[in-house]
């Protein structure tokens, strides 16, 4: 057996994460470097893995594949294919960028880096668990370090509330998905039960199986990407938590939500998704404007970047259900391309809020002058967010708009009539590209607001962000440039992952 | 075209591009330094752009397949072949390298003294705000941005194909805001003034709106076609997509794919370019300093929209080759002589242009602000181009598009250099009441900036449309010409625009130049220095002699003229129709539209003076036209119509409501409302359950086992430590026994 980097990436964390609760609660620098330390270590390991893959060869790669729990057809079997790759690395970056921009806390700092590593344990693990018992079981291992740090160190006025809101409405999430997976387990035949990703794609379900199974699969993960009308912990719980942890979550954990939605609904249920493709565009439709809208009228600053992450979360959504090529690959992108943004976003509204104590548009103004470095990441980011040209966003969404313009032929059964005109998907394109609109304005009106105009007396002497800082904001803000300029550096990646996928739905 | 020549081409955009890194990254601190970097990129630049451009005008036949340069790579591929960048030479581009390379080095190297190099830092100067008499806190900066843009533009120009141009397009766009924007900090005490921020804002989303449909045409023409590349479209297979699309209905009844394409896109186009009913960015736009005014009025931007419109206009034509085979069939001769077909969407366009011609004509008359004359000139002079495109004036567009970039860039520099000398005036004499801008408080200004003055009345006639001498007026003819002999009505609007035209440059002229000073800082005011003056001299040499590119040969006198000085008479005419599969004949010599152009420019000019040449004799003076047309109606055109507050009311407002009624009223309202239900009958559940059934009944029961747990408690006290890191470690030790279990019993 080759080298288990999937399981190295995985639990490098948690032993960091244990070894430094170990550590005299004053050796808060060591716990820091060791956070840090630890986080590039994943980002090397992920990079390694990023370019090693053979995209030649397609398919999973790097497996471990060893029995677990064999009574039921569990094993441990982690793998990673061009679809997983990006998020994996994503992961190891929001982790790296969040333990820096994280430095300056105090309060418990031991416990705050720890519990952070732990966070990502189960981030890592669920991007390549290639058996959905291991994947259930790493994603409710993020839960509790996750509630834990809303709690103690978010924002003191909402926290109790937005961590509450949030770890229900996420247990709620895979609770659905686990009873849609357990019905498609309990559908095999006695002897040949399994837990096995790939047992189950090719088990070729009954499309009417399919048609029920797919909601529950889909939309309980789609709960965690924040569709419409099951978002309003994103913002609420997003705008609670602490800095690093609104990076992760806005960042890493949504996508995992999406991640699943496509790896499980998707490419499992290929009937299904056939059948509820219109029904999922609709509601994306609704997380694309609405969520837009409402980012457009927020006075804080943080919430404004909670909403744009459920109205980009829709765009997401509306790729994956193209079910074509271009749609999924700029899916796929957008992934990548948003975690990368909004971990950035996050990243500054922390580093205003921690400097000017307040995060309301009225009371910000003119940082441009005090934060240069923040604010032209700021734009940076803004304009990844409105699909400038340059920037990741827009190799990502142009193929989502290509790919959605084109849509999928559809069975026309049991649907309202209006889904099944040749009208449908392109009004669909021409209703999302509106939020590019609504987007630039509350962007350029953020901009507009916090880094521009006059500097508020109070703010004066504001000081600048410090040098990790701005190393953290330089790789995200690079990355996104990077992507935008070279999108052949992941997008064929992405179209190779995505490729079985494809195939079970019955295309190239 | 040699294939060395055509690699040469890819090189042309990189200069500025590698200068805007630069200078952000490494010379930010040394002001000499990062002009040094950006003059010498965008000179590269514009050396690669005269080579090709003149080796295209060299090659014979320049149109034809094999001649033209094209080199294509992809960039990324998901498979599908949409992503693809490369650059074109084809007579259209040639053309536009030539004119926009040499303005915007004309900018670039206005820029230099229109930023005040050479002086101190004025430490009352703070960044973000305009500079008062010392060098400009973020010279360097605005070197940076006018790289980027000119790299947007020149990308724009080469792409061989839909998207790498939207791409141009957007970096304008992108530049446009942070450049109108560049003094950030800017407030006035005029409440309802809009500082630059704002305007940039405005501009952006403005044209933001616009390519988002825009985007939507690019779309759809993929989906239609499978490809984005110019040749592909309109060349491939004798134009085969072309007749596709024309005879395929679109999603709308009653359009082909075609026109709904082309009206998706040609409304990118009514965005970048401010007609009408999306101009109103462009005003406002003028918040930025000047050379960017110019960058976005005359060399770049605007001209990229129309640019673009004739760059697809084989798509917006597309219609006329159905018409055109059916009507062959019989009446080949008679399909000849009715001129082009005009479509729906040229129709859109011939009726938008003709209409924002004549109405931004109107509100030019009555603004006072010297910059704003020219914007609202310069959306009128769009007009003409765009109408020309929509009735089927192919190369006079074009013509008139490379003119207008001459002038129009010189009359924005020199306006600069006015309000530059105003500004230094108001600082000599301690003048803060007269705003420079302000034409009223000018006057006179003649013998102050003379050379300014020579070059801006050059601008002036040119714009104005002077018979002969001034290149404004060959390409403005050729307009007329065209809408003469296939749109009457749109010849009546535009003579009417044109003589407005006429009119308003004669004001300003007046206003400006002549009379006496009217303020202190017209007294004081004085010549700007040579790296102004300079480009302003350059380019009133194009701005006359650009014209004698497309004399017709018919033309009296001067066809003859052109001819035995040794140039081609309709040059431009033969050398840009080989951009078309078929050449569009040049229309034939006609004296009523000539005599119109000379008569609307020659009267407008004069009735300007007549009415102005007594008129301001003190800056409170009422305009002679507000007297004539009384002051309800000069408020109605002084306010611009009242659009920007329609759009307020109509888009702006109802956002923000639906924002508000999304956020409070669904969001906080109807979802969160049902989610506290949901958790206010839960804990009303429980509280039934724990009062009505676990405390009697099942407590009883159990407190005889809670004496036996109140032993065990006490036993076990010892391992509560409080400390988290314990509880952990307890966890983690639970479950490997657990799993040890499992382990033993499979």
């Amino acid at each position: 057996m080759t080298f288990p980097f999937l399981s190295v990436i995985t639990f490098a964390p948690l032993v960091a994460g244990l070894g430094i609760l170990l550590l005299p609660p004053e050796r808060k620098d060591v716990a820091r470097a060791t956070a840090l330390v630890t986080a590039a270590f994943t980002v090397l390991l992920s990079g390694l893995l990023y370019f090693g893959y053979d995209q030649a060869a397609g398919g999973f790669q790097f497996v471990e594949d060893v029995a677990w729990i064999p009574q039921l057809g569990i094993r441990y079997h982690m793998g990673v294919d061009g679809f997983s790759l990006p998020m994996l690395l994503l992961t190891g970056i929001v982790l790296l960028t969040g333990v820096m921009i994280s430095w300056g806390v105090e309060d418990r700092a031991r416990e705050y880096m720890a519990f952070f590593l732990i966070l990502s344990v189960g981030v890592f693990g669920v991007f390549a668990a290639l058996d959905l018992f291991l994947f259930f079981f790493l994603l409710e291992i993020a839960v509790f370090p996750k509630f834990l740090m809303i709690v103690v160190w978010g924002y003191p006025k909402t926290r109790e509330y937005g961590g509450m809101k949030l770890t229900l409405y996420l247990f709620l999430a895979s609770l659905v998905a686990l009873v849609g997976v357990l019905a498609l387990y309990a559908a095999l035949p006695a002897g040949a039960r399994s837990f096995g990703l790939l047992d189950l794609a090719a088990a070729n379900f009954s499309p009417e199986l399919q048609r029920w199974v797919f909601p529950l699969i889909f939309g309980g993960f789609a709960i965690m990407g924040a569709i419409f009308p099951l978002h309003s912990w994103a913002p609420d719980g997003h705008v609670a938590a602490p800095t690093a942890i609104s990076m992760m979550l806005a960042g890493v954990e949504m996508k995992i939500g999406m991640y699943a939605a496509l790896r499980l609904g998707v490419y499992l249920l290929p009937e299904g998704a056939k059948f509820w493709a219109p029904v999922i565009v609709v509601f994306a439709l609704v997380n694309v404007i609405y969520a837009a809208y409402i980012a457009l009228i927020q006075k804080d600053f943080k919430y404004i970047i909670g909403f744009s992450s459920v109205s980009h979360m829709g765009l997401v959504m509306l790729g994956f259900a193209t079910l074509n090529p271009l749609g999924l690959t700029g899916a796929g992108l957008q992934m990548f391309s948003h975690g990368v943004m909004t971990a950035l976003f996050f990243s500054i509204v922390g580093m205003v809020y921690d400097r000017a104590h307040t995060r309301m548009l009225p009371e910000l103004g003119g940082l441009m002058q005090r934060m240069p470095w923040a604010g032209i990441a700021f734009l940076v980011g803004g304009f990844t967010s409105m699909g400038m040209p340059g920037f990741s966003g827009f190799v990502a969404e142009i193929p989502i708009y290509l790919g959605l313009w084109q849509g999928v032929a559809l069975d026309p059964i049991n649907l309202p009539g209006f889904m099944t005109t040749a009208w449908f998907f392109p009004l669909a394109a021409v209703i999302s590209a509106l939020s590019i609109v609504i987007t630039a304005a509350y962007i350029l009106l953020a901009v507009r607001r916090v880094f521009f105009g006059q500097l508020p007396a109070q703010l004066a002497e504001l000081p600048d962000v410090s040098a990790l800082d701005k190393v953290a904001l330089g790789l995200l803000s690079g990355l996104m440039i990077v992507v935008g300029l070279y999108p052949a550096i992941m997008a064929p990646l992405v179209e190779s992952g995505l490729r079985p996928v494809l195939q079970a739905l019955g295309g190239g | 075209m040699s294939p060395e020549l055509v690699s040469l081409t890819w090189l042309i955009p990189v200069p500025p591009l590698v200068s805007f890194f630069l200078i952000i990254l490494l010379t930010n601190r040394s002001k000499a330094l990062s002009h040094t970097i950006a003059i010498a990129s965008i000179a590269t630049s514009f050396v690669l752009s005269w080579i090709v451009a003149f080796a295209a005008f060299g090659t014979p036949h320049f149109g034809a397949e094999d001649a033209i340069g094209a080199l294509s790579v992809p960039w990324f591929d998901v498979g599908s072949g949409a992503f693809m960048m490369g650059v074109l030479v084809d007579p259209l581009t040639a053309i536009m390298l030539f004119f926009a390379s040499t303005a915007m080095l004309a900018i670039f190297v206005y820029s230099v003294g229109y930023g005040n190099y050479g002086k101190k830092l004025d430490p009352h100067d703070k960044p973000g705000w305009p500079a008062h008499n010392g060098v400009d806190p973020l010279y360097s900066r605005f070197f940076a941005y006018l790289s980027l843009f000119a790299f947007g533009m020149l990308v724009l120009i080469l792409a061989d194909n839909l998207l790498l141009m939207f791409m141009g397009w957007e970096v304008m766009g992108l530049c446009s805001y942070l450049l109108i924007g560049f003094w950030y900090a800017r407030k006035y005490d005029d409440p309802n003034k809009i500082t630059p921020r704002q305007a940039g804002v405005k501009a952006f989303m403005t044209t933001r709106v616009a390519d988002v449909i825009m985007l939507l045409g690019i779309v759809y023409l993929y989906y239609a076609t499978g490809t984005l590349s110019f040749r592909e479209i309109m060349f491939a297979h004798e134009g085969e997509w072309l007749h596709h699309l024309a005879s395929t209905p679109s999603l709308i009844v009653g359009l082909s794919q075609a026109s709904l394409i082309g009206i998706l896109l040609l409304i990118g186009t009514i965005g970048k370019s401010a007609q009408f009913p999306l101009h109103t960015w462009l005003p406002d736009a003028m918040e930025g300093p000047t050379p960017v005014s110019a960058m976005i009025h005359a060399a770049a931007m605007v001209s990229a929209g129309v640019y673009a419109v004739i760059r697809m206009y084989p798509v917006l034509a597309a219609d006329g080759l159905i018409a055109h085979t059916a009507e062959a069939a019989g009446h080949a001769a008679e399909a000849a002589a009715h001129g082009p077909v005009i479509t729906t969407p040229m129709g859109v366009l011939a009726f938008i242009g003709a209409f924002t011609a004549l109405f931004a004509a109107t509100i030019a008359v009555s603004q006072n602000d010297v910059k704003k004359v020219l914007a609202y000139s310069t959306i009128s002079q769009l007009g003409f181009m765009l109408a020309a495109l929509g009735i089927g004036g192919y190369v006079a567009a074009a013509f008139h598009l490379m003119t207008h970039a001459f002038f129009k860039a010189l009359l924005f520099l020199g306006s600069g250099s006015i309000i530059h000398g105003m500004e230094h005036g108001a600082h000599h004499a301690h003048d803060h009441a007269s705003d420079p801008q302000d034409m009223r408080f000018m006057g006179g200004l003649r013998h102050k900036m003379p050379i300014t003055f020579v070059t801006f009345f050059i601008g002036g006639m040119a714009l104005a449309g002077l018979p002969l001498v001034t290149a404004g007026f060959w390409s403005k003819d050729e307009i007329l010409l065209d809408a003469f002999l296939h749109a009457p009505l749109v010849f009546y609007t535009l003579a009417l625009a044109a003589l407005l035209t006429a009119f308003y440059t004669t004001r300003q002229l007046w206003m400006v130049f002549f009379g006496a000073p009217r303020s202190p800082s017209a007294e004081q005011a004085h010549e700007s220095s040579w790296t102004m003056t300079a480009p302003l001299v350059v380019l009133s040499v194009f701005a006359v002699g650009a014209g004698w590119l497309n004399i017709p040969a018919d033309f009296p006198l001067f066809g003859q003229l052109v001819a035995s000085l040794g140039l081609e008479p309709g040059w431009l005419h033969h050398f840009l129709g080989g951009t078309l599969v078929e050449h569009p004949e040049a229309p034939a010599f006609t004296p009523v539209p000539l005599i119109t152009s000379v008569v609307v420019a020659l009267g407008g000019i004069l009735l300007g003076w007549l009415v102005y040449r007594n008129a301001w004799k003190t800056s409170s003076d009422v305009d002679p036209v507000e007297r004539g047309i009384g002051s309800v109606l000069y408020g109605l055109l002084k306010n611009k119509y009242w659009v920007d507050e329609l759009y307020d009311v109509l888009f702006v407002k109802p956002a923000f409501w639906l924002g508000r009624v999304f956020f409070t009223g669904i969001d906080k309202g109807v979802i969160d409302g049902f989610l506290h239900g949901v958790a206010w009958i839960s804990l009303g559940v429980g509280n039934v359950f724990r009062d009505y059934f676990d405390k009697p009944v099942v407590n009883g029961a159990s407190d005889g086992s809670g004496v036996a747990v109140k032993w065990a408690g006490r036993e076990l006290r010892p391992i509560q430590t409080g400390r988290v890191q314990h509880y952990l470690v307890m966890v983690m030790a639970g479950a490997a026994v657990i799993g040890a279990f499992m382990w033993m019993a499979r």
